[in-house]
């Protein structure tokens, strides 16, 4: 997770320039994840664990494949297990790997105060950097994918980084690697965007999925993690992945109005005080100032 | 009212108490703390105030500590004060003379009993924004615990705590800038506690009174 400086193109909290921004020509690069032929079985999990060397985590039984409800901090590469009804009342065993979605505008580095604990490199991967991490967890609700997890002992908050130390060397990430369908592939954003395009058109026009489609969600700018999936209008029926994500209002009002107007205002306070002192002067009683000058004497 | 006598032998006039001066910079200590490390959170620009005070790591995990004792401060102010604080109908003709106050053109103002309404606006903003931080601030203090079902309490608390807190910090600029510079004896009644007659008399003078009255032996 060593910062490349010169590949990043945004960093969080930070105050002045980005040092990569549009200096480097790199391919924005993509991980594409075919639900379709997703069978569930757990080697990315395994992959992800292996490679990030993470610490194993208790399991649940709650009478499916479901080993434990969400990602967490030391568990960024889960499987969601989904029985969906259909219409017709035919049964669906819907599974989708969820993990971070290194969004094109990540609502976890918006909402992040510390200078250089969240970068987006020029690749489109959004990491966290957790020497600047300083745990106020405003990533957590800065994300609407439900990603960001806080580590109680480390007190810094981890998640999924694209296996960004592979990419740069030229690797796919631990999880592609480990797939044995080919669910799973890793390339540049428009290869993969065309690959999972034909895809989805084959489940529409061979498979009887008439409702097929590409899940790359333009409310945060398109992801760098896209979905095919077999009904693409009801993307919740697969373990929350939300239809339309964007950065929650309050975040982006946050962060843009509210800013400025609170600026102004404490810089428009501490002027108008100042103009008031010079116009006005201060309060003085009278006979205060009397008996002062009356000591002096 | 305490029942220390008002009247002190040196002539002046017992203005705060004890209790109520330590309570007072209890409040404005943590507050000035708080406001600090806020403001590194709040812009990228002020990220250093947290840096000067020892980083922002220890700014995030002190911050809210911080937040519980300010709290503790504005329950016990709220028990010293709340009811001195009432509105009264006095009040009104009081802000319709606040050209005057501004102004420095004091004898034209109307009579101020213990608190003039300017200071019982500052100490319903600060107890009313204190009670949304310190609300919003739990969420903030631990979100991991807040579950994906109630994100919207996460939502909420992120534009309540700055909004709230920028309006404290507008009371705050008046309020220091009238107790230190502007208001010539302000500051060493809430340092030493007393004030002279003739300012008890010109700035609080319905409470002034009172305080004459009391003092006149039994007959």
């Amino acid at each position: 997770m060593s910062q490349a400086s010169l590949e990043i193109r945004a960093i969080s909290g930070h105050a002045g320039s980005v040092p990569g921004e549009g200096l480097k020509r790199e391919f924005e690069v993509c991980k594409l994840i075919d639900t379709t032929t997703c069978i569930g079985c757990k080697a990315c999990e395994v992959a992800c664990l292996e490679w990030n060397g993470l610490s194993f985590s208790e399991t649940t039984f709650d009478n499916s494949y479901q080993t434990m409800p969400d990602t967490a901090w030391n568990y960024w590469n889960l499987i969601k297990f989904n029985e969906h009804e259909r219409e017709d009342g035919s049964l669906q065993l819907l599974m989708r790997k969820d993990q971070c979605m290194h969004c094109e505008d990540p609502g976890c580095l918006a909402a992040c105060p510390a200078d250089g604990a969240i970068v987006q490199y020029v690749n489109g991967i959004v990491d966290f950097q957790q020497d600047h991490c300083i745990g106020c967890g405003y990533c957590i609700t800065g994300c609407p994918f439900n990603i960001p997890k806080f580590s109680p002992t480390a007190r810094k908050v981890f998640k999924c980084t694209l296996c960004n130390d592979r990419v740069t060397q030229g690797l796919e990430p631990a999880c592609i690697k480990s797939c044995p369908t080919g669910c799973l592939h890793f390339g540049t954003k428009p290869e993969m965007k065309e690959l999972a395009e034909t895809r989805a058109a084959q489940l529409r026009e061979h498979s009887g999925f008439a409702d097929a489609g590409v899940y790359d969600p333009s409310g945060v700018g398109g992801t760098h993690v896209i979905y095919v999936l077999h009904d693409a209008s009801n993307p919740e029926a697969y373990g929350g992945l939300p239809k339309n994500p964007t950065i929650p209002v309050t975040v982006q009002l946050w962060k843009k109005p509210l800013k400025w107007l609170g600026n102004l205002a404490i810089i428009g306070g501490i002027v108008g005080v100042f103009v008031h002192y010079l116009r006005f002067g201060p309060k003085i009683v009278e006979e205060d100032q009397k008996a002062a000058q009356g000591e002096r004497r | 009212m305490s029942r220390e006598p008002q009247l002190l032998p040196n002539g002046r006039v017992l203005r705060y108490s004890y209790k109520e001066r330590l309570v007072h910079w209890l409040a404005g200590v943590s507050y000035v703390y708080l406001m600090l490390t806020g403001l590194s959170f709040w812009s990228p620009w002020l990220f250093w105030i947290a840096v000067v005070l020892g980083g922002a790591t220890i700014s995030r995990e002190l911050h809210p500590w911080f937040g519980v004792v300010f709290v503790i401060a504005v329950v016990l102010m709220h028990q010293m004060w709340s009811k001195q604080m009432k509105e009264t109908p006095a009040d009104k003709q009081w802000w319709e003379s606040i050209g005057h106050y501004i102004k420095n053109e004091d004898k034209q103002m109307p009579s101020a009993d213990r608190f003039n309404p300017g200071q019982k606006l500052l100490f319903w903003g600060f107890f009313w924004n204190g009670i949304l931080l310190l609300i919003s601030g739990l969420i903030l203090w631990l979100p991991q615990y807040i579950p994906w079902s109630l994100r919207f309490l996460r939502y909420g608390a992120v534009i309540v705590h700055p909004i709230c807190a920028l309006l404290t910090i507008g009371l705050f600029i008046i309020h220091v800038y009238m107790g230190t510079v502007f208001e010539r004896g302000a500051f060493g009644s809430v340092i030493r506690g007393d004030v002279s007659r003739a300012w008890a008399d010109e700035h609080h003078h319905t409470w002034f009174e009172q305080i004459l009255r009391d003092a006149e032996p039994r007959k």
